[in-house]
């Protein structure tokens, strides 16, 4: 019970922090729009096409942002030297994790709600009769890419060249995401939209076994 | 140091004889005639590379729980000998699928993951080399390593799914599949050989470490001084 009550104090904390100046939501929200516009000159984007090429290039897309927008995850809390206070205040240090994965979660879902509309008119492609799928992936997936990189952007907090070390870490150990979030998100953009239930299946298993890992190494993971 | 040459012999032996009984002893391919022979050097490198990649998980899980610098040593040396044999395989599989497939490379599930495992474990070893204290260095690849070992899996179910153009499993692959016998022989007696060279490497490489960390514990002391 201690861990939830502490979760939800430190999530208020992570959430407070970002609305006071929106910096992640506002450069992530652009860097996607930008790589969604420049994906449009790397082949031709017509319906027929989109619907081929629109899922992986989204999903790309996010990682690429979740990649940025995951760097000061654990980054700001050593600049500022508060990560031996939080992990202080809290009795289990699964509940930073968990609190800040939550929070990443969030940012991660809002850009990519922000930004489907936008895609779906620039690429031509219709989104509204599977919305609800639609965000049930995103979640799935967002919350998947956000376990990892909570994890490993404690990890590269650590390191030097940080900034470029979180990607290389992170983006090949998130494949089974990208291909998963994929092919689920290309069966509901088809003509005849489906909803890939192995996919889906497969996606909560991958959340499920590193939320499992992070909780069995969380604790050295904040070793000082 | 004479027992290393004498062991290092003996490895060479065991190699020579594998390079023999995969170009003589084993029977022709029905279909792909002499080329299939390469069989012999790529399966068992994976076999091998696989080995070493698990030795590096248990490495770093025992140094997660146990904080003994020897566990850091193994990992970074199963690590390393583990990407010499995936490169092997990284390497011969093209060579092997040309002539057979007509094309060098496939986005197929084992190849793809062997190619995102090469990746992670180059990660890995990049991520090394960015830390500077050596207990925190340890400790933090050790538990990339762990979240890379386990990822491995669904990297390959994944791929095998969804990415689908794939030539079936033949070894423990469905009923009705399978080498012949005398194949199955001289696969398991080259693993072997590879895993006495994989075995000797490892040694070495784990002695280079160890040495390493020797020094750095009397430059730091001299440091201190």
């Amino acid at each position: 019970m201690a861990l939830l009550s502490n979760t939800a104090v430190l999530l208020g904390k992570e959430l407070r922090t970002e609305f006071r100046s929106r910096e992640l939501l506002t450069t992530t929200t652009v860097f996607v729009l930008i790589v969604i516009v420049l994906f449009s000159f790397s082949f031709n984007p017509t319906s027929e096409e989109s619907r081929r090429f629109g899922a992986g290039l989204l999903w790309l897309a996010f990682l690429f942002a979740a990649s940025l927008m995951l760097q000061p995850c654990f980054l700001r809390e050593q600049n500022n030297d508060t990560l031996s206070a939080l992990r202080l205040s809290v009795s289990d240090p699964f509940a930073i994790f968990l609190a800040k994965l939550v929070a990443n979660t969030l940012f991660l879902l809002l850009t990519e709600l922000l930004l489907l509309p936008v895609f779906a008119v620039m690429y031509n492609v219709a989104i509204l009769p599977m919305l609800h799928w639609l965000v049930l992936v995103f979640f799935l997936g967002s919350l998947g890419v956000s376990i990892a990189g909570t994890a490993l952007s404690a990890i590269s907090a650590q390191a030097r060249m940080r900034e470029l070390l979180l990607p290389l870490l992170l983006l090949p150990l998130l494949t089974p995401i990208l291909v998963a979030s994929t092919e689920v998100t290309a069966g509901l953009f088809d003509r005849a939209p489906f909803v890939q239930w192995k996919g889906v299946g497969f996606l909560a298993v991958f959340d499920v076994a590193f939320l499992t890992i992070l909780w069995l190494l969380g604790e050295y993971l904040l070793e000082e | 140091m004479k027992k290393s040459i004498l062991s290092a012999i003996v490895v060479l032996l065991l190699l020579g004889v594998a390079a023999y009984a995969a170009f003589f002893v084993a029977p022709t391919d029905a279909k792909q005639g002499v080329v299939y022979r390469i069989l012999y050097l790529h399966v068992a490198s994976a076999w091998t590379g696989l080995t070493s990649f698990f030795i590096c998980f248990i490495a770093n899980l025992l140094y997660v729980l146990r904080r003994q610098p020897r566990w850091d040593w193994l990992g970074v040396s199963a690590s390393e000998t583990g990407l010499v044999f995936t490169t092997v395989v990284l390497l011969s599989g093209p060579i092997w699928a040309h002539p057979v497939w007509g094309i060098y490379w496939t986005w197929d599930a084992r190849l793809t993951s062997t190619f995102v495992l090469w990746l992670l474990y180059v990660s890995y070893l990049l991520l090394r080399t960015l830390v500077e204290e050596p207990d925190r260095r340890a400790l933090l690849s050790a538990l990339f390593g762990i979240f890379a070992f386990i990822d491995v899996p669904l990297v390959f179910g994944s791929i095998r799914w969804w990415r689908t153009q794939h030539p079936q499993p033949i070894i423990m692959g469905a009923p009705g599949s399978g080498l012949d016998p005398t194949m199955y022989r001289v696969l398991f007696f080259t693993w072997f050989a590879m895993l006495g060279l994989m075995t000797l490497l490892l040694r070495q490489r784990y002695r280079l470490e160890a040495m390493r960390g020797d020094i750095e514990i009397i430059r730091r002391e001299l440091e201190a001084a």
